[in-house]
């Protein structure tokens, strides 16, 4: 990872900056860095470089038991790019990831401005009650919801079958793909919206008085200060906001895999992680597998861009 | 008065918000005190009176539990002592100096904590496979290493920038070798970022599953997260015996609660970074 990643970043023309602090040229950083650099080089750069080197090879089955693996060139990725599947399980993915960050910064946002108007006492409940949902290990949430969902004793059948007219009790929530990907949303959902809900609100208590007081002064509606006033300034962390939701609701893997363990398995459960898991580790084929992991990274790599710029900008400030 | 109506209805609506959001945290604690026959009832049981530890005695004595308890401590203490090592020695490298190759390496750091799981397990599961390293402790602790020291490396960056390099000059003046000083005056003063990028370590370990399916596949090998998973599963055949499977996810969750709470403040923070203050 570290010696693919490095050239881009040394090769514009580099300013020689003076050193801010010390200006002795000394070999101690080099050698702080030693055991940081080596843990990334062996847990993260040889596999990485595996998968680059391997995801132009031939590496099926056969090459499992002994085969030299052949380079194809891009075969792996013409064979994946061809295939409808895959383009049906990643363009799944995508819709999935904005749909989910979608939802989860509306509902975010409208949780921090509630914050901002009710009374202090009930603020604090609803930030412990959302701490509480943050905090939880995901194998526990995805538990609890197949519990919550479970089809004769679940909570959630039992109340909907309260309303007039409706009968829920054993309904597989998870058998219908459209259904498992709706339950998959909500529980992604209501454990990000918290961290999203806290940012937005801390982003809020930066706006002054004084400015919302002279917004108001000039006659500005309660719509025209949120659009015109507050919304310009906590934009900045809107943008990351959003950035970092997109990043984590491509990352889904842990959440489908348990869903698929506890529900329905199969394609048509599947987004790219659970995909690149049944390709690689289920069927063998790790050049094909490689080849559609390196085009996760190539995505997320695209998405996280300015999310990386920013950070590291922000280094350079320091 | 309009006012005061509008602020009551405020509050009413962040209360039904906040019990909707907790609903599952209480749904979870609740069936955990609760009796295979009362469970099974078809009406839900809102409140556990009557309840009782049977299900967290029965968690309890699960060789499986505790087998799997004892390898998420081990891994987690592995990765966590080795890491803060790790960690403190690049941030005080990159905090503290300005050398050829520094940009580089933060890059990667930042870059490497954007990549999801699913774009390299592939890859580690062979590399370990190779290795005859998976289903051991060495195996997947390279892993997590590796996944966790770029975000530790980053956080401490900012608390070791945050000690002014005087402060360490002084003592240098005063006789202290670079060692002394980074030892008595550094060391002391980093205590807190120390503690809190801890914290976010052992969360980040501690909850991990992906990796763990790939890498973790025999049953003695498990780690919490995984045990749960094939204990929720396991009974999954004929009637699953929720009240213990929830006890499961409460003692799983736990000390991620209590943890997460010493950390939360700092949580939003820095990942949002520098944005608020504009």
């Amino acid at each position: 990872m570290t010696t693919t990643m490095t050239a881009p970043a040394s090769s514009p023309a580099r300013v020689e900056q003076p050193p801010r602090r010390r200006r002795r040229r000394s070999r101690l950083p080099y050698i702080l860095l030693i055991p940081a650099v080596g843990t990334l080089l062996i847990g993260l750069g040889y596999p990485v470089t595996w998968q680059i080197l391997n995801s132009f090879k031939e590496y099926g089955l056969k090459q499992q038991f002994g085969q030299p693996a052949e380079f194809v060139g891009f075969d792996n990725y013409i064979a994946l790019f061809t295939d409808a599947v895959f383009w049906q399980i990643a363009l799944r993915s995508v819709v999935f990831m904005a749909a989910t960050a979608a939802v989860t910064m509306v509902i975010g946002i409208a949780f921090a401005l509630l914050m901002k108007v009710v009374p202090t006492w009930s603020r604090i409940v609803l930030q412990v009650a959302m701490l509480l949902a943050w905090a939880m290990p995901i194998v526990a949430q995805m538990t609890v919801a197949n519990w919550l969902i479970d089809d004769r004793n679940g909570v959630v059948n039992y109340v909907l079958s309260l309303l007039p007219g409706v009968d829920y009790i054993g309904h597989d929530w998870l058998r219908d793909p459209l259904s498992f990907f709706g339950v998959a949303l909500v529980i992604i959902t209501w454990a990000s919206v918290p961290f999203v809900a806290f940012s937005v609100y801390a982003g809020l208590t930066q706006v002054s008085e004084e400015v919302l007081e002279a917004g108001q002064l000039d006659g500005a509606s309660q719509f025209q200060m949120l659009r015109l006033i507050i919304m310009p300034i906590i934009r900045p962390v809107l943008v990351i906001l959003i950035l970092l939701q997109l990043i984590w609701d491509l990352r889904v893997f842990a959440q489908i895999q348990l869903l698929q363990d506890f529900g329905a398995g199969g394609e048509r459960y599947d987004l790219l992680g659970t995909y690149i898991y049944g390709l690689g580790i289920g069927q063998g084929q790790f050049g094909a597998a490689a080849a559609a992991a390196m085009v996760v990274m190539i995505l997320t790599l695209a998405v996280s861009w300015g999310y990386v710029r920013r950070l590291l900008k922000e280094d350079e400030e320091s | 008065m309009k006012h005061t109506i509008l602020r009551g209805a405020g509050a009413a609506l962040a209360v039904t918000l906040a019990a909707i959001w907790a609903f599952p945290v209480y749904w979870m604690v609740n069936s955990s005190f609760l009796t295979p026959a009362t469970i099974s009832k078809l009406t839900p049981t809102w409140v556990p009176f009557g309840g009782n530890l049977s299900n967290y005695r029965a968690v309890l004595q699960d060789n499986a539990f505790l087998s799997a308890l004892g390898m998420s401590l081990v891994v987690t203490a592995i990765c966590l002592v080795l890491c803060l090592i790790y960690a403190l020695l690049a941030s005080f490298a990159i905090g503290r100096f300005r050398f050829k190759g520094r940009k580089s390496f933060v890059l990667a750091i930042i870059v490497v904590q954007m990549l999801p799981a699913e774009a390299m397990f592939i890859a580690q599961y062979k590399m370990l496979a190779s290795a005859n390293l998976l289903n051991s402790v060495i195996g997947v602790s390279v892993i997590y290493l590796a996944m966790v020291v770029p975000f530790t490396t980053w956080m401490l960056r900012g608390f070791v920038a945050g000690i002014p390099v005087d402060l360490e000059e002084a003592a240098m003046i005063d006789g202290c070798t670079r060692m002394g000083a980074f030892r008595r005056v550094t060391f002391p003063l980093l205590a807190p970022g120390l503690v809190a990028s801890g914290v976010f370590a052992f969360l980040q370990v501690w909850n991990e599953f992906a990796l763990a399916s790939i890498i973790l596949t025999e049953s003695q090998k498990a780690t919490l997260p995984l045990w749960l998973r094939d204990f929720a599963q396991s009974s999954n055949l004929g009637v699953t015996e929720w009240g213990e499977v929830m006890a499961g996810s409460v003692l799983v969750a736990i000390p991620v609660i209590v943890f997460f709470m010493i950390v939360q403040g700092r949580m939003a923070q820095g990942l949002v970074g520098g944005a608020v203050k504009g």
